[in-house]
């Protein structure tokens, strides 16, 4: 073939070219064999301290559905009421589910308020650090699992946890947390606190959705962290958070 | 060169040994399966995904209960899922004879809805002991629409912490509509219609200045105290200071 | 769920002072958590005072070498046993070795203690006793013969340029081993140091405290099992060697007590988020494990016991019954300093807002019984050593010409 010939194919090929690898990625990327990508999911959750009304329902569906003991000592979830009071005093306690008697009324009362806890999913976790064994993990769509078959029960990762959210589960002897119900999210069900809240105070997401209940909390709220000065990058994100919960 | 000394050549014979042992069973023997990091993250992601189901869902619930489902959308329940009041349904899903329980009687109402200081302002509580208490409370109220039997005329029905504050307050005897225009539709969107506030300083003068009639409140001259301020920046009107 | 579990808990929880996270109610790094870092505390003091007449050439201590070399090896090798029975699943540990998390100071630990096991000590303990080895396996009678044998490596070289070969390697294991001591201890502190979550150990002081406070222990260790076992073997104490010792002893006590005065005042001047807390837990819950055991008997007292033997010239009964005093005494204070570090870290809530308690059992895997039996049992192992590797002639002429 000659130059010239050459030059004018040559002219034709790249068009072609790119508009085939188009056509190709197309092809690729149907609408999913229906097979769920952790690779596509970054899930959080969103906390409204102004929704929450300390109920407890939240901890006690968590143990119905994840077979955490009934008992109070192990929660993988649980809900802190703070009393904080004209002289500067700050009461806490940890309520029970269903277990609330009427308190009497305090006095003098500046702010009260519930605040539900749970694991912070953090991206920058503290617990998967210490792990001598690997047995806990963060999966690629940031939810931290225990791998109760690898887990040795050194507990070292429950001392490294800044939030207190971890315990020994007295059965299996391994360490044992929250996992966002992890069974449920990833086919497309929310976790058992967020279904049974009467308030909608916890607010269940995906960051990397494009259209996200999460999304749009983080959106109109101020957002605060537990802990930010320790930079384990919590996935929890609480609106109206005082300055008081630690 | 140097004869290398006997012992160092016992000891590398050991040394030796030891470290193929060691490379040879972790790189070459042991199983992959036991070893590799990945197959254990991948065996826990299947062991969790695995686990049983116990709570079903809201969604879930509206293709049989329909009727009930289109009740609670419009009323105050809205937010409240089935599963929350009625426990968790999956065995019903799988099994509709299982049906799931629910108490007729007060006890599970007042969860929620007993009086609690802590709870947030504006969230619907009662005495449970002052308030009907012998009748269970589905008797005025519908659990899947619970409007009150008559539109409360009481703030105190959403405020009661604010109110419980007021009582034992100076300004026990004023009403709350005395301060506050509360338009009627924030009995039914109260968190996007609000009252208002008085806006001016005149508003509390007209009892507080001291050219005032008014003979039990505190005067102060309305042209000087906290001169910028409005009242209630400082005051807190719902339990303000004895002088 | 187990009612006698339910039942402990429950007592438990109603000797929460404050407030607590629900999760934090049990402490879960228990008695053995607290003998665990005591005893490779005194592996690396006992090797370090070692290293002190291999490196620096002190000769008055040489009666002591062997003795604290074996005192090392039978401490290090009973470590790992409170690890063991205080695991969830001890059958798993083996993961430790296997898939280590290289992130975790835990994992990275193993293989610490694995360096210092097999290429500090063991060969140290071997170029040391490989002349003799020899020796003994052509005089001895028929099992111990072949035991000393197989201990030799099936060596048989004893000339002169042999026996100053083994001088000479001993002299670079030591070298090493000094720096390997260090970071075998210095690591169990780095274990507490590294957890930001619990500012009672989060501390950059905290490995350097835990180094000082093992070297400590270890000498007195050293001393104590001297002081003891020399008269029973009917031999007299070196007094030089022992006041040598000594005198090292309270050099290291002053350096251990200065930088825990530092810990303690740094903190105080800084007054963090978490002093008040802190504060009540040293004023409450650690009373008596930290000012009375810790600092006044375990270092104030041993320290003015030192110093009066320092400055007056007393006679050699008295001098051995204040060291012997002593030693016993920083032994009490060190375990104190490890319960009080362990312990202490757990007692108070992350949420800076309650204290909880530590119910010992007396029984069970993780009980006080078993925590005894522990400290017992590198004694039983020393004692074996010492009969298969005796750590001194018998009438021996080195103590001789050491004095």
């Amino acid at each position: 073939m000659n130059r010239r010939k050459f030059i004018k194919n040559a002219i034709l090929f790249f068009p072609a070219a790119g508009v085939f690898r188009h056509l190709l990625k197309d092809a690729q990327a149907k609408p999913g064999n229906g097979k769920y990508d952790p690779a596509n999911h970054l899930y959080g959750m969103g906390v409204d301290i102004g929704k929450c009304i300390g109920c407890g329902l939240c901890i006690e569906a968590c143990k119905k559905e994840n077979n955490v003991p009934k008992e109070p000592f192990f929660c993988r979830t649980w809900v802190e009421r703070y009393v904080i009071k004209r002289d500067g005093s700050v009461t806490v306690v940890s309520i029970e589910a269903q277990k609330e008697k009427p308190r009497a009324e305090e006095t003098d009362v500046l702010r009260s308020f519930f605040v539900p806890k749970l694991c912070n999913q953090c991206e920058n976790p503290p617990c998967v650090q210490v792990c001598p064994v690997g047995a806990t993990f963060a999966t690629e769509d940031g939810v931290v699992l225990v791998d109760s078959k690898r887990c040795i029960g050194c507990r070292y990762c429950i001392q490294a946890c800044p939030y207190g959210a971890r315990y020994l589960h007295p059965e299996t002897r391994t360490a044992d947390k929250c996992t966002f119900c992890y069974h449920r999210i990833v086919k497309g069900m929310l976790p058992a606190c967020v279904e049974v809240c009467p308030t909608q105070a916890r607010i269940f997401g995906d960051l990397k959705s494009m259209a996200s209940r999460l999304v749009r909390f983080t959106r109109i709220n101020k957002i605060h962290v537990l802990k930010p000065h320790l930079n384990t990058e919590p996935k929890v994100y609480y609106a109206e958070l005082d300055g008081e919960v630690r | 060169m140097k004869r290398i000394p006997e012992q160092i050549k016992r000891l590398a014979v050991v040394i030796a040994v030891i470290i193929t042992g060691v490379v040879a069973i972790r790189y070459f023997i042991l199983p992959s399966s036991l070893t590799d990091g990945r197959f254990h993250r991948q065996s826990t992601v299947e062991r969790e995904t695995a686990k049983n189901i116990v709570f079903a869902g809201a969604t879930i619930c509206g293709n049989c209960h329909g009727d009930k489902a289109e009740k609670k959308k419009a009323g105050y329940h809205k937010t409240v899922n089935c599963e929350t009041c009625h426990g968790p349904a999956q065995s019903h899903i799988e099994n509709p004879a299982n049906k799931p329980a629910m108490s007729g009687g007060r006890d599970f109402c007042v969860f929620c809805h007993a009086y609690d200081q802590s709870r947030p302002t504006g969230f619907p509580q009662i005495n449970p002991v002052l308030h009907n208490p012998l009748k269970a409370c589905i008797t005025c109220h519908n659990p899947h629409d619970p409007v009150p039997p008559q539109t409360p005329r009481e703030c105190s029905a959403c405020h009661a912490q604010i109110a419980s504050i007021k009582t034992v307050s100076p300004h026990a005897l004023i009403g709350c509509t005395s301060c506050h225009n509360v338009p009627e539709k924030h009995k039914v969107s109260p968190r996007s219609v609000r009252p208002t506030k008085p806006d001016t300083r005149e508003f509390c003068g007209k009892c507080h200045r001291k050219e005032s009639d008014r003979k039990d409140a505190p005067k102060i001259d309305l042209a000087t105290h906290g001169e910028r301020f409005l009242c209630w920046e400082c005051h807190y009107p719902h339990r303000p200071e004895r002088m | 769920m187990n009612p006698e579990l339910v039942k402990r808990l429950s007592e438990l929880s109603q000797e929460v002072t404050g407030f607590i996270y629900p999760n934090e109610l049990e402490i879960h790094w228990s008695i053995l958590i607290v003998v665990y870092p005591y005893i490779t505390g005194l592996v690396a003091g006992a090797f370090i005072l070692a290293s002190l007449v291999q490196v620096f050439n002190v000769k008055e201590v040489q009666p002591t070498y062997r003795l604290a070399l074996l005192t090392a090896l039978a401490f290090l090798l009973i470590a790992p046993l409170p690890l063991q029975f205080h695991l969830g699943h001890p059958g798993r540990a083996y993961e430790i070795f296997l898939t280590p998390q290289l992130g975790s100071a835990m994992a990275m630990f193993g293989f610490v203690y694995l360096w210092y096991l097999m290429a500090v000590l063991l060969l140290e303990i071997w170029f040391e006793y490989r002349k003799d080895l020899i020796v003994w396996s052509k005089g001895g009678k028929a099992p111990m013969k072949w035991i000393y044998r197989g201990l030799s490596l099936f060596s048989s070289d004893i000339s002169e340029a042999a026996v100053a070969f083994d001088k000479k390697a001993i002299q670079v294991i030591t070298v090493i081993g000094i720096p390997s001591a260090f970071i075998l201890h210095g690591y169990v502190g780095f274990i507490f140091g590294s957890v930001k979550a619990n500012p009672w150990w989060s501390s950059v002081l905290i490995p350097i405290v835990f180094l000082m406070s093992a070297i400590v222990s270890g000498i007195a260790l050293v001393i104590f099992l001297y002081m003891v076992i020399t008269p029973l073997r009917g031999e007299g104490i070196n007094m030089r060697c022992l006041d040598k010792i000594t005198s090292y002893l309270f050099y290291a006590v002053i350096v251990d007590f200065t930088l825990e005065a530092l810990d303690f005042i740094h903190r105080l001047y800084e007054s963090e988020e978490s002093i008040k807390i802190l504060l009540k837990l040293v004023t409450d819950k650690l009373f008596v494990s930290l000012w009375v055991i810790q600092i006044l008997l375990g270092m104030l007292i041993p320290l003015g016991i030192m110093v009066v033997v320092k400055s007056l010239k007393l006679p050699e009964e008295l001098r051995k019954l204040f060291y012997f005093i002593s030693v016993i005494l920083i032994q009490l204070g060190i375990f104190a300093t490890r319960w009080n570090i362990v312990i202490g870290g757990q007692l108070f809530s992350k949420s800076f807002r309650g204290l909880t308690t530590y119910k010992m059992e007396v029984a069970g895997i993780e009980g006080l019984l078993t925590a005894i039996a522990l400290l017992i049992l590198p004694f039983i192992v020393l004692a074996i050593l010492l009969k298969i590797l005796p750590a001194w002639e018998a009438g021996s002429a080195e103590e001789g010409a050491a004095s």
